[in-house]
């Protein structure tokens, strides 16, 4: 059972909780889907799918530039900006690259005409194929600030895509803006936790997120060991879902350690991701009908 | 000579802001006639970029001299850019840094952080 075009985002408080582990196996689990890497700041996904890119573009954002000819210095795009992106000194307008937001709001106010926007790269998007999975990487360009633009970009090309595939969204860490901006069209959220004490904290901050953007949402909690566990007692005290527990494995943290996806490699490993991903598709219909009869 | 300092309070007895971009106020300061002034600093309560407008003001206020405990990359580039030279506070009140400006015992800041910017976009 396949459930047509829902959009699955996987993410975490913290980095190594089994982000990529968890999207790049299910996606292969789901063998006819599609793989989004979000993480765009450090994306690793390609790594496990070695997939031969069709693809690729380079993404840019406006930036503002000035004619220093035109320009009478009435600041008044100084006094527009939210972000304060420009200031004016020495009869000279400044702008500020990594703090503009690309609004273009400056070049609208301009009485003058005297700013045009000019293409800043940001990054990459490349896609590719890997034994029926479609592979988008997004991948930020070292000394820019966001990689915002590069995330949008990337759930742009997959909505254009026209098929049915399940998508997996692999989410950067944390919850800031670059991981709202992943999960904003996502139709469910899974969080991957660690059974610790810090494991805890950071679910409680993305649980908080998932809550605040109204997702539906469950928790795999990865690399349990035979002790108490502070994660899962989060779990219960707010009943939240515990859709699987993936014990501590040497054997899989190995494959994953050497770039292999555990799922082709093992049946173990595809009975387990594969009854995950039954799991999930249960959870994203119900939850979709208890959201459309709000 | 006219120099501008963040200042905590609205008055001449206040310490000196540890924030340059989100001081509260900023003391402008003619150390020839001994007048002050204070100018509110819009860029407090800025969401992004609040050095480069706190910047701004003082470029505005037509001050040579900057005395702050620290400056930001953005803000520093528009404070020379504005030809203001800056100076590292060594004191915590606003009177002993004038008045050690007075005397030339204050060293230019040397020290520009790379600022609290850019996190998460």
């Amino acid at each position: 059972m396949a459930v047509k075009n829902c959009k699955i985002a996987v993410l975490s408080g913290k980095g190594g909780t089994g982000k990529t582990l968890l999207s790049v196996n299910l996606a292969s689990a789901a063998a006819d889907s599609v793989y989004v890497d979000c993480d765009v700041e450090e994306p690793n996904g390609h790594l496990f799918f070695k997939p031969q890119w069709n693809i690729e573009k380079e993404i840019s954002v406006k930036i503002p530039q000035v004619d220093p000819n035109k320009c009478d210095g009435c600041k008044k795009c100084v006094e527009f900006c939210k972000f304060n992106a420009l200031a004016y000194i020495n009869k000279n307008l400044k702008i500020f690259d990594d703090v503009c937001h690309s609004c273009g709001g400056c070049s609208l106010v301009c009485p003058q005409g005297a700013l045009t926007e000019r293409d800043k790269a940001v990054g990459t998007l490349s896609v590719g194929d890997s034994e029926g999975v479609r592979v988008l990487s997004g991948m930020m360009k070292t000394g820019i600030a966001s990689g915002i633009p590069i995330i949008k970009e990337l759930l742009t090309q997959c909505g254009s895509l026209e098929d049915d595939r399940p998508i997996f969204i692999d989410c950067p860490p944390g919850s800031a803006c670059i991981v709202m901006e992943s999960i904003k069209d996502a139709d469910y959220c899974l969080l991957a936790a660690e059974p610790s004490i810090f494991g805890r904290h950071n679910l409680e901050m993305v649980w908080s997120l998932v809550r605040l953007f109204e997702k539906p949402h469950s928790v795999v909690i990865n690399k349990c060991v035979d002790q108490s566990d502070p994660t899962d007692e989060f779990c219960k005290e707010n009943r939240i879902k515990i859709l699987e527990k993936i014990p501590f494995d040497v054997e899989l943290g190995t494959l994953n350690s050497n770039g292999k996806i555990a799922t082709r490699e093992n049946t173990k490993y595809r009975d387990l991701f594969s009854s995950l991903l039954e799991k999930i598709y249960r959870e994203v219909p119900h939850e979709a009908t208890v959201n459309s009869e709000r | 000579m006219k120099i501008a300092i963040p200042a905590d309070e609205k008055n001449i007895d206040s310490t000196v802001c540890q924030s340059f971009g989100r001081t509260p106020f900023f003391l402008i300061y003619d150390t020839d006639t001994d007048n002050a002034e204070f100018l509110d600093n819009s860029a407090a309560s800025s969401q992004g970029g609040a050095g480069i407008k706190a910047a701004q003001t003082v470029a505005d206020s037509g001050v040579s001299a900057l005395l702050t405990p620290r400056c930001g990359q953005n803000a520093a580039d528009v404070i020379v850019g504005a030809n203001i030279a800056i100076f590292k506070t060594g004191y915590p009140s606003l009177k002993e840094n004038i008045a050690a400006f007075k005397e030339g015992d204050l060293k230019p800041l040397e020290e520009i952080h790379a600022g609290f910017h850019g996190h998460g976009g």
